[in-house]
């Protein structure tokens, strides 16, 4: 079922939930709502749904007015906290949607008893058919809550925040099985979340909203790489930001970074000063990689014009448009013994080796914090020690003007 | 009961136990235990036939029988009501929701004379309404309507108020995933709200109908004493008490005494199962 969201509005008394919403899915597309709590992601879930009335604008259902079609049984909803048939059996929960059915179009008892049956196969509980939602663990109860949902062959699925209320592990294991079961069935689904991981993982495309409006729509890969605006890169994952400034020829330099002497080996002869970042240079990127064979997937060209020089006394000493630049903790390039690249100077104070990569927090002088994550072999090499001072650059940035 | 395994940091010395053990185990007694004992020491006290002929008697037949009546009609008006409102009140958000709630508490703080005493202003003689009644040849105070009315009044907080926070607690959800599932109005609420909320609704019904066979003062003001016409149980044993009837009288009260045993005793049952239900 194809759907279009035409400028919806929802306020909650003085709460703007939905600003002017526009939102387009295609037939079997699978959608992700992304976005922090009050958002607005669920309320524009329940608006599709029917669950919710907006104050202005319109669903169009395959063409078709939501608002106007007197029941909406082409869609399956699955809540957040199940909202199973406390007082019936799994079995009895699956059949609901069939049952109700007014006797013309209700199938006769034969028909949904094995159409239960499948469906609790396919969510692999046909053997706890009889059980009571209480007496199942909370997959087990959203897997109910889903075969329920399909039960009435929705021509759209609606997921609100479905993992959300599990374990980690059972989360990872359901996310698998529903881009699976979406892979077979090609329904149309939106599901609501707030975590990006799930999101990216499972969705053919993420809306990432924010204060009742959509902030970026895009594949995973899209949103990831090419976040429209500083709200989209925050809520996709950990970051550091630093100031930067912009020169005339538009090219991005670091603030407060320290001076290095090429020549000179030795860290105590930096000082504190203006410096610059200049376009990169492939060359030196290839030369890291060289260096250090194993660093290949941490030096990845750059997605924007941010990178070293060779030239270590820019003549540039701030004087430019101010930026903020921003650079995931895998994006960050730590040195002890630093090259010709603009750097900033800060300090280990915690270390998290757990994991294929090692997290660091440092301290920058000015108090901030930079979060790095480096190859455990990196780390290695560098043999870093709690408390002591790394040069720090980003390899990739992203600046948001 | 204190085990021997039990942390003796947590637990207060023996004394305190038995003491404040002993001191509700009294209270309990002397307030409540005592008087329910009496009344049935003084009902049998010339002997089991006295009993029986107190009960068996014209009078307090037709209050047994009015008794009946009324909580046959009260209780299942209050929960059409209870269920209505509370159904409103916790699934729906509406303007005046607040004052409906307040009115239901009403009753709960409004001394039952005072109930009775606005439906006699309300159709008494000299109200506006009274005229007309006259005149139509309808007689609603010192008659069973009166009666009917008040006992309505006073119990109709009961089932209301034990719905609303269990239905609140529940929320929505079920009901929309069955609205969504295409169930209409009628199957979700038979089908979904009231398997629900049965054992919290039968609790209130057992509450309401306790007090609607039990309400003196209300009852007292509209019914005008009329023996055999608008005598209930409550007002049969004042006027028998009133009469020096003190066998008869006690014997009329330890039917209500009976009764109240056996809601107790329900009402146990109910809260196991609810409790079983939950676990």
């Amino acid at each position: 079922m194809g759907i279009h969201v035409q400028n919806i509005s929802k306020k909650f008394k003085n709460f703007v939930a939905l600003d002017e919403v526009n939102l387009e899915v295609k037939t079997g597309e699978l959608i992700a709502l992304l976005g922090p709590s009050g958002s607005g992601k669920t309320t524009l879930l329940r608006v599709i749904a029917g669950l919710e009335f907006s104050d202005s604008g319109k669903v169009l259902l395959d063409g078709e007015d939501a608002s106007k079609s007197k029941q909406n049984n082409n869609v399956g909803f699955v809540f957040q906290h199940y909202a199973l048939f406390k007082h019936m059996t799994v079995f009895e929960n699956v059949a609901f949607g069939l049952r109700v059915r007014p006797k013309e179009t209700r199938p006769d008892e034969y028909t949904i008893k094995s159409k239960v049956m499948e469906l609790l196969r396919l969510v692999h509980l046909d053997t706890f058919f009889d059980r009571y939602p209480h007496q199942l663990s909370g997959g087990q109860r959203q897997r109910v809550a889903l075969a329920r949902a399909l039960a009435v062959e929705p021509k759209l699925l609606l997921l609100d925040e479905p993992f959300g209320a599990l374990d980690a592990k059972v989360r990872k294991e359901l996310r698998r099985w529903l881009r699976r079961l979406h892979d077979d069935i090609r329904i149309t689904t939106i599901f609501v979340t707030h975590d990006q991981e799930e999101a990216m993982e499972v969705a053919d495309r993420v809306v990432v909203m924010n204060r009742g409006k959509i902030e970026q729509t895009g594949t995973p890969e899209q949103v990831y790489h090419n976040p429209a605006n500083s709200f989209v890169y925050d809520f996709l994952g950990n970051y550091n930001e630093l100031d930067g400034w912009k020169d005339k020829d538009g090219t991005i330099h670091l603030a407060e970074t320290v001076e290095v002497r090429a020549a000179s080996s030795t860290a105590d002869i930096v000082k504190e000063k203006a410096g610059s970042w200049l376009n990169r240079y492939p060359e030196i990127t290839g030369l890291l990689k060289k260096v250090m064979p194993r660093l290949h997937a941490d030096i990845a060209v750059p997605s924007t014009a941010v990178s070293g020089t060779k030239k270590p006394f820019a003549k540039m000493k701030g004087k430019g448009k101010p930026v903020k630049i921003y650079a995931r903790p895998h994006e960050m390039y730590v040195e002890k013994n630093p090259d010709d690249h603009e750097y900033i100077q800060a300090k280990v104070i915690h270390i998290n080796p757990a994991g294929s990569l090692v997290k660091m927090e440092l301290e920058r002088s000015n108090g901030n914090i930079l979060q790095v994550e480096i190859l455990k072999s990196v780390f290695e090499r560098l043999s870093i020690n709690k408390g002591e001072s790394l040069y720090v650059r980003p390899k990739q940035t992203k600046v948001f003007e | 009961m204190a085990s021997d395994k039990v942390n003796k940091s947590t637990s207060e010395p023996l004394m305190v136990q038995i003491t404040i053990t002993f001191l509700g185990v009294a209270f309990l007694f002397l307030i409540i235990g005592m008087p329910l004992v009496a009344v049935f020491v003084e009902a049998f006290s010339k002997g089991f036939k006295a009993y029986i002929e107190g009960i068996n008697e014209e009078y307090a037949i037709s209050a047994i029988k009015l008794t009946l009546l009324v909580a046959a009609i009260s209780v299942p008006l209050n929960l059409v009501f209870g269920i209505a409102a509370s159904w409103a009140i916790a699934k729906f958000d509406f303007v005046g929701k607040r004052l409906l709630i307040t009115f239901i508490d009403l009753p709960f703080s409004v001394s039952p004379v005072i109930s009775g005493l606005i439906y006699v202003l309300l159709f008494g003689v000299h109200s506006a309404l009274g005229e007309w009644l006259i005149d139509n040849d309808i007689q609603i105070i010192f008659a069973v309507p009166g009666i009917v009315l008040a006992t309505v009044f006073v119990t109709f907080p009961f089932i209301a108020r034990e719905l609303i926070p269990l239905m609140e607690e529940q929320g929505v959800e079920e009901e929309e995933a069955a609205i969504l599932l295409g169930a209409s109005g009628w199957q979700t609420f038979w089908q979904v709200t009231l398997p629900n909320i049965k054992w919290g609704l039968l609790y209130g019904v057992l509450l309401c109908n306790a007090r609607a066979m039990g309400e003196f003062g209300a009852v007292s003001v509209v019914s005008g004493h009329i023996k055999g016409e608008t005598n209930t149980i409550p007002l049969h044993v004042e006027i028998l008490y009133n009469e020096y009837n003190f066998v008869a009288a006690f014997a009329v009260a330890s039917i209500l005494s009976l009764l109240a045993l056996i809601t107790l005793m329900l009402k146990r049952a109910i809260e196991k199962h609810t409790s079983a239900e939950r676990g």
